[in-house]
């Protein structure tokens, strides 16, 4: 709307958004200083990978660690829980975070309510610029010292001074922090921009599932990261200024950290899921050629797992002394999770039966996705039931059933969005055939690492450990194998990245054709770097 | 666009944003006012009961003694077990004797198992309620007196309990544990902090 004509590539204001159509400013003002929903999304994206690429480095030597038993790649059993911290917090905050909400949400939510760019574009590049720092923070977090080895739970007494003493605990709180705040900038910034900037015609209830779902993951952003920063704060001033939030010797209680951490972790799991729960809608739609069944049901689904998501936090405690009432109702409200989530697999079942299905690389992976997903749904409400939990906790059933949901679930929901959207975002084809190469290598190579997951927690082994029993030797080399096979797949995909980009192939506007009608189908592929800046309308 | 619009909304996030930190530290004094009012997490009541008007029928409480990692006290209890009346007040003992070479103050946490329970159990005096020190080598006795409240029958949830435990464990106060330098000596196998002062270190 700004028509300036001069040559804003110099003129150091560094906003790049009062450009003309393919105007683009500098190197160093375009990457740094950008403010462009659709850069920025690309700089998430490429910081999601980089944070993937890591995080799974580490899961890889963990495997080889426990491949057999005995202590051999790691120096001690610290250097070991450092290592899981590192892998929980990278792949939780710097990769499916980043990439999910950060990347496609940045990319697609403006373009898909037919907004020019976000509400708040300035805010949007503090939020990513956030980032770097909080991981830089984490890695130096591993290095400094012995590691900060408390978890991604951060339990006190374990995270306290005493067990993680030195300045490695503190590394990590202020990257959660800086992280946290990088969330709670983007969660307004979405909200804002989804309430108050669809293009007419767009109401909520046409809005498409991606933006509902990213709606839904900013309001729990806005309502749990608060509680986590609070409690990282008390953590922070236990260890560095005497005080006893958590300290039973000045009065306090470790619980009460549980307490506080899982009203934040509970949602976070769901924070981490819901956008791809939106994703695995569009493709599901698109390569079957029908609208998604019951649209409605799919989008208050997603708000009433929010909405339940606040109040089952305890199931992740039933062993910390809770009394029988309280496990019987944390165990009944979070088996309620069950039905929405249960509404969206019969939908995304319902969208395919009948439909005219076309097994394009992107809709393998939703596929697998809801697969995936629903192995991992079913030991979730194996572990609700709080009698069988007190066997299962902290075991690597636990193990399984969360890479199930997360490392199966949202990571196939991310590649699904990948190999949808690639095409879009840079106008390069992806090479088919390797694709689908990458899918099944990535399908089997996780089922082998995690399935047997489930047979050794049920056999006793609990996790968080450098060691085990010989007799749990057999189920983790098979593990191991798998994820050597994983580590591949990675490399596989790098190799896809590159050869994406260095494909000559011209891409149509809507190369899906029919089956997909959102709004950035009607763009060019790439897209102008200014979009919708005439709103579109709708019918 | 609605520039203005858009500064409402996300005026009123940021408020909820403060609001949920808030709830977040307001939940320290929250949860322990809800444990002392529901008896959650084992936490027994204080102070007589107003109805004292005992059935006859009998309970057994067991005394449990501990002391964390890193405090120099040997610390048990007089007795074993009582088995008392409903309603009735009882005096119990404990003794400690402070191993170091030095006095040491220490804090002593309680609660009951079985949880359920402790919403009956009144505590009316109890060495818990402060801090106790003693001094190098000496040895102390500590009384407390409870009851039972007779009500623990009527409730369904509690009627088929017949023994109450009663558990302390004894920390070293944050200002004594500060003194010596550290408050545990961790194992090897976890973030190392080397306790710098003979003096905490366990006896056992
Ligand atoms: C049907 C829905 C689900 C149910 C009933 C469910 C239930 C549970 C329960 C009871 C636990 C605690 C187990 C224990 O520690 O003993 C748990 C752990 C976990 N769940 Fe789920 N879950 C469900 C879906 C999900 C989803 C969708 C995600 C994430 C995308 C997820 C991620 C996790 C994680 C990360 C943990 C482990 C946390 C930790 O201890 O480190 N769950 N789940
Ligand atoms: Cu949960």
């Amino acid at each position: 709307m700004t028509a300036s004509t001069q040559d804003h590539a110099h003129d150091g204001h560094g906003y790049g958004h009062d450009g003309h159509h393919d105007h683009k400013p500098s190197f160093f003002v375009r990457w740094l200083c950008s403010t462009n929903h659709k850069d920025i999304g690309t700089l998430y994206l490429i910081f999601a990978i980089m944070g993937g690429l890591t995080g799974g480095a580490l899961s890889i030597m963990m495997r080889a660690e426990l491949a057999h038993p005995g202590v051999q790649i790691f120096s001690s059993g610290q250097h070991w829980n450092a290592v899981i911290t590192s892998h929980g917090l990278l792949m939780i905050f710097f990769s499916v975070m980043p990439a999910l909400i950060g990347g496609f949400g940045n990319w697609f939510v403006p373009i898909m309510i037919g907004a020019p760019d976000m509400a708040f574009p300035r805010l949007n590049n503090i939020s990513f610029w956030l980032l770097p720092p909080a991981y830089v923070l984490i890695i130096l977090g591993q290095v400094t010292g012995d590691g900060a080895g408390p978890g991604w739970t951060l339990y006190p007494p374990l995270s306290n001074s005493t067990f993680q003493g030195g300045p490695a605990g503190d590394f990590v709180l202020f990257a959660l922090h800086l992280a946290g705040i990088s969330s709670l900038l983007g969660a307004i910034n979405f909200i804002t921009t989804i309430f108050n900037m669809r293009a007419p015609g767009m109401t909520l209830h046409r809005m498409p599932l991606f933006v509902w779902s990213i709606l839904v993951t900013a309001f729990l952003l806005l309502l749990a990261v608060p509680v986590l920063a609070g409690a990282i704060t008390m953590l922070i001033t236990d260890r560095n200024f005497g005080t006893a939030f958590f300290e039973p010797a000045g009065g306090g209680d470790p619980v009460l950290f549980q307490h506080l951490f899982w009203f934040f972790g509970h949602p976070e799991v769901y924070i981490m899921i819901l956008p791809g729960f939106g994703i695995v809608s569009h493709i599901i739609s698109t390569f079957s050629r029908k609208p998604i069944f019951g649209y409605l049901g799919m989008a208050y689904a997603m708000v009433a797992i929010g909405v339940v998501g606040f109040v089952v936090w305890a199931h992740h405690m039933y062993i910390s002394g809770m009394d029988v009432d309280t496990r019987a109702y944390f165990m009944a409200a979070t088996m309620v999770i069950a039905v929405p989530t249960g509404i969206k697999i019969f939908s995304w079942i319902a969208t395919m039966w009948g439909g005219s299905i076309e097994l394009e690389v992107p809709m393998l992976w939703a596929i697998g996705f809801i697969f995936l997903f629903t192995v991992g749904g079913v030991t979730g409400v194996v572990l609700a039931n709080a009698g069988i939990d007190q066997v299962l906790h902290n075991s690597y059933y636990v193990v399984a059933h969360f890479h199930y949901v997360l490392s199966l679930g949202a990571v196939f929901s991310m590649f699904a969005g990948f190999y949808y959207w690639i095409g879009k975002m840079s106008g390069h084809q992806y090479p088919q055939t390797l694709g689908k190469i990458h899918f099944w290598m990535t399908f089997v190579a996780v089922n082998i690492t995690f399935f047997p997951q489930h047979f050794l927690g049920l056999a006793g082994m609990p996790r968080r450990y450098v060691d085990y029993p010989d007799a749990f030797a057999g189920w983790n080399l098979v593990s191991s194998y798998g994820a050597y096979l994983g580590g591949v797949s990675m490399v596989l995909f790098v190799v896809i990245c590159f050869m994406t980009f260095a494909s000559k192939q011209k891409l149509a506007d809507n190369y899906w054709g029919e089956g997909a009608t959102t709004l950035e189908w009607t763009l060019t592929s790439p897209p102008a770097f200014h979009t919708f800046e005439e709103l579109p309308r709708l019918r | 666009m609605a520039r203005r619009g858009n500064g409402i909304v996300a005026f009123s996030l940021v408020g909820v944003i403060v609001a949920m930190g808030g709830l977040a530290f307001a939940s320290v004094p929250l949860y322990r006012l809800f444990c002392a009012a529901t008896g959650y997490g084992g936490t027994p009541q204080i102070g007589r009961i107003a109805n004292t008007e005992s059935r006859g029928r009998m309970i057994t409480v067991r005394f449990n003694a501990d002391v964390a990692g890193g405090m120099p006290w040997r610390f048990a209890p007089a007795q074993a077990a009582i088995t008392l009346p409903l309603g009735e007040e009882q005096p119990a003992f404990y003794s400690a004797r402070n191993l170091a070479s030095t006095s040491v103050t220490g804090v002593s946490l309680y609660n009951v198992t079985p949880e359920k329970a402790a919403r009956y159990f009144r505590k009316i005096a109890c060495f818990c309620f402060n801090e106790q020190t003693i001094e190098a080598g000496a040895e102390a006795q500590f009384p407390l007196v409870f009851s039972i409240d007779p009500a623990i029958a009527d409730d369904l949830n509690t009627a088929d309990v017949t023994t109450i435990t009663l558990s302390y464990t004894f920390f070293p106060s944050l200002e004594a544990a500060k003194r010596s330098g550290a408050v545990a000596t961790a194992g090897p196998h976890i973030g190392a902090a080397p306790a710098r002062d003979p003096l905490i270190q366990r006896t056992n």
